[in-house]
């Protein structure tokens, strides 16, 4: 293909995604969107994925039968969400043992809030009612992104990130009802969480990177600092509500702007664990790694057998 | 209690499935498949349900203001009632396997029993979680195949497994004193009747799965009666973490 002739289907390209029209997978692409694609929805299947180990962590512990049903359906959701985006990513044409390569060995990354211990009973609250609220904030607008199995995929997942949230929000406000104890175990992981919750949308607009291509394909709708402002704006009302405070002493409702003014996020902390050196950054490969290893003889087992399986028929069939 | 042996009977079946869900529920997030690990959560929030089930109808039984909760979590380990297999670790992916194949042939043809019980509620239960089970056994001895016929490696891991799990099959089928009392009123399953189809089933099944039938005669009980292998009080010191650290809270 000649230059001119690239040029041009990039034209239109462009002009299809303008339109509000979905780049399927068999669609011609830049190759940047293709990699671009790549990057972001593998790194999302990634955060599901991850995600799963922190509140795991509480599944043999949950406090009773009701919550522990609930957690495992919760957990067993963020599998379903990543066996999605994987699947909506493969379609790029890149195979998801590519994929987990790029998780295991560090290459891709995955989101950072996963890499905060969950410490208390109460951090399952905090983590439905903040970070899955964090996550919907920064994944509604994807609905209407450009590539349509992405945009297909979160329409299913923010259906149910919604119903985390709420479930979150409630294991909060019983906790916040309940006995000083409680009350103070809730408060305590709301003081937690707060913060990095606030950084998983993402670096300031004066520092974040690709952002303007990002918006011409719709991959991104709104700058982060919008996407944060809205966050707190929905989320402090509701942490008035349950009697519980936001741990932001700055923290202003500013009548000009009908909004909240907030305090100075620390960045240096977001950047810490975005390159590795969080809490729990060694602990959630560990864990993945691990996984991976361990199943390996599994999954060379059914990979065999299906082998086995299909010569078995062929001779039966001749 | 008015009716202790019912009461003790309902707990007998729930405590095998709270105890598989408790042990599956381990994997979640671990699984060496993002497809095996999303079944086997599921077959641990399908024990758990049936666990609620059972238990809210034996608190209803007790008549005092015992909860579900109660009965799962705050009993001491010599009050557990069901069976050492249940109970033993995730030593590796054929154990899991192993170990729920044992499990389900078993369960799959007791609940197909416990639904023509003359307790109405019981019936309904079994009637509500045979769907359930079927599957899980469908799952487990698709993978029982899978391990003993897909490589060398998985042959040997998967024949280890059935080997040390095999002890613990034959607890399946003694029978408590409220067993006796409840089957002797048309309420609870004869297991003793389930045995022969038992061992007939998992031992056509090992075949087609290229695994050997484990000779050993030696077989291990006590669950039903309490005395579990030394890997339930850890099992239970997290199940009843919570409850036993915020004692009379709600959730
Ligand atoms: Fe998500
Ligand atoms: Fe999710
Ligand atoms: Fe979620």
């Amino acid at each position: 293909m000649s230059e001119e002739q690239i040029k041009n289907l990039e034209k239109q390209f462009e002009e299809r995604i303008a339109r509000d029209e979905k780049i399927e997978p068999k669609d011609w692409m830049p190759e940047k969107y293709r990699k671009t694609h790549i990057r972001q929805m593998s790194q999302h299947a990634h955060s599901e994925i991850v995600g799963m180990l922190p509140e795991g962590n509480w599944i043999t512990r949950a406090p009773s039968l009701r919550r522990k049903v609930a957690l495992l359906a919760k957990v067993q959701d963020e599998a379903g969400h990543g066996l999605y985006l994987y699947s909506a990513t493969e379609t790029l044409g890149v195979s998801r043992d590519e994929l987990y390569e790029q998780l295991h060995s560090g290459k891709a990354k995955y989101s950072s809030i996963f890499n905060y211990p969950t410490i208390t009973w109460a951090d399952m609250g905090a983590i439905g009612w903040l970070v899955d609220g964090a996550a919907i904030i920064n994944q509604v607008p994807l609905c209407n992104t450009s590539y349509g199995p992405y945009a297909r995929a979160m329409i299913r997942v923010c259906k149910e990130e919604s119903f985390h949230q709420r479930q979150g929000y409630e294991i909060m406000m019983k906790l916040a009802k309940g006995t000083p104890e409680q009350k103070e175990m809730a408060q305590d992981a709301l003081n937690r969480w707060w913060w990095p919750s606030l950084m998983m949308l993402g670096p300031t607009d004066d520092v974040s990177v690709h952002t303007e291509q990002s918006m011409k394909w719709k991959l991104k709708r709104k700058s982060n600092d919008d996407l944060r402002q809205q966050f707190i704006d929905q989320t402090v009302p509701q942490a008035d509500l349950i009697g519980l405070t936001i741990p932001d002493p700055d923290l202003k409702w500013n009548e000009e702007r009908q909004s909240y003014d907030f305090g100075e996020i620390d960045w240096d902390e977001f950047w810490q664990v975005v390159k590795g050196h969080g809490p729990c950054n060694k602990e959630r490969m560990k864990a993945r790694v691990g996984a991976w290893e361990r199943g390996e003889w599994v999954r060379d087992a059914a990979m065999a057998h299906a082998e086995k399986k299909q010569k078995r028929q062929e001779k039966q069939a001749v | 209690m008015k009716n202790e042996n019912l009461y003790n009977y309902i707990l007998g079946i729930a405590d095998n499935s709270l105890i598989l869900g408790q042990r599956m529920g381990e994997l979640c997030g671990h699984g060496p498949t993002l497809e095996t690990d999303i079944a086997c959560t599921n077959i641990s929030l399908d024990l758990f349900g049936q666990v609620r089930s059972y238990y809210q109808y034996a608190a209803k039984i007790a008549g005092d203001d015992r909860t579900e909760d109660d009965i799962a979590m705050l009993r001491k380990e010599r009050e557990y009632k069901n069976v050492l297999l249940v109970e033993q670790p995730n030593t590796d992916f054929a154990y899991t396997i192993g170990r729920q194949f044992l499990f389900d042939v078993y369960h799959l043809a007791f609940l197909a029993e416990l639904q023509k019980s003359n307790d109405l509620t019981l019936s309904a239960i079994a009637n509500k979680c045979i769907k359930e089970v079927s599957y899980h056994e469908r799952f487990s001895s698709d993978w029982v195949k899978r391990l003993g016929d897909g490589t060398e490696e998985s042959n040997q891991k998967m024949q280890a497994a059935i080997n040390d799990l095999w002890t613990y099959t034959d607890e399946l089928f003694h029978q408590t004193e409220a067993d006796k009392a409840m089957v002797a009123e048309g309420v609870g399953v004869d297991v003793t009747q389930l045995k022969e189809k038992y061992y007939k089933q998992v031992n056509e099944l090992l075949k087609e799965a290229n695994l050997e039938i484990p000779e050993s005669k030696w077989f291990q009980k006590g669950g039903k009666e309490g005395i579990h292998t030394e890997h339930l009080g850890y099992l239970l010191s997290d199940l009843q973490y919570m409850q036993r650290t915020y004692p009379n809270m709600e959730w």
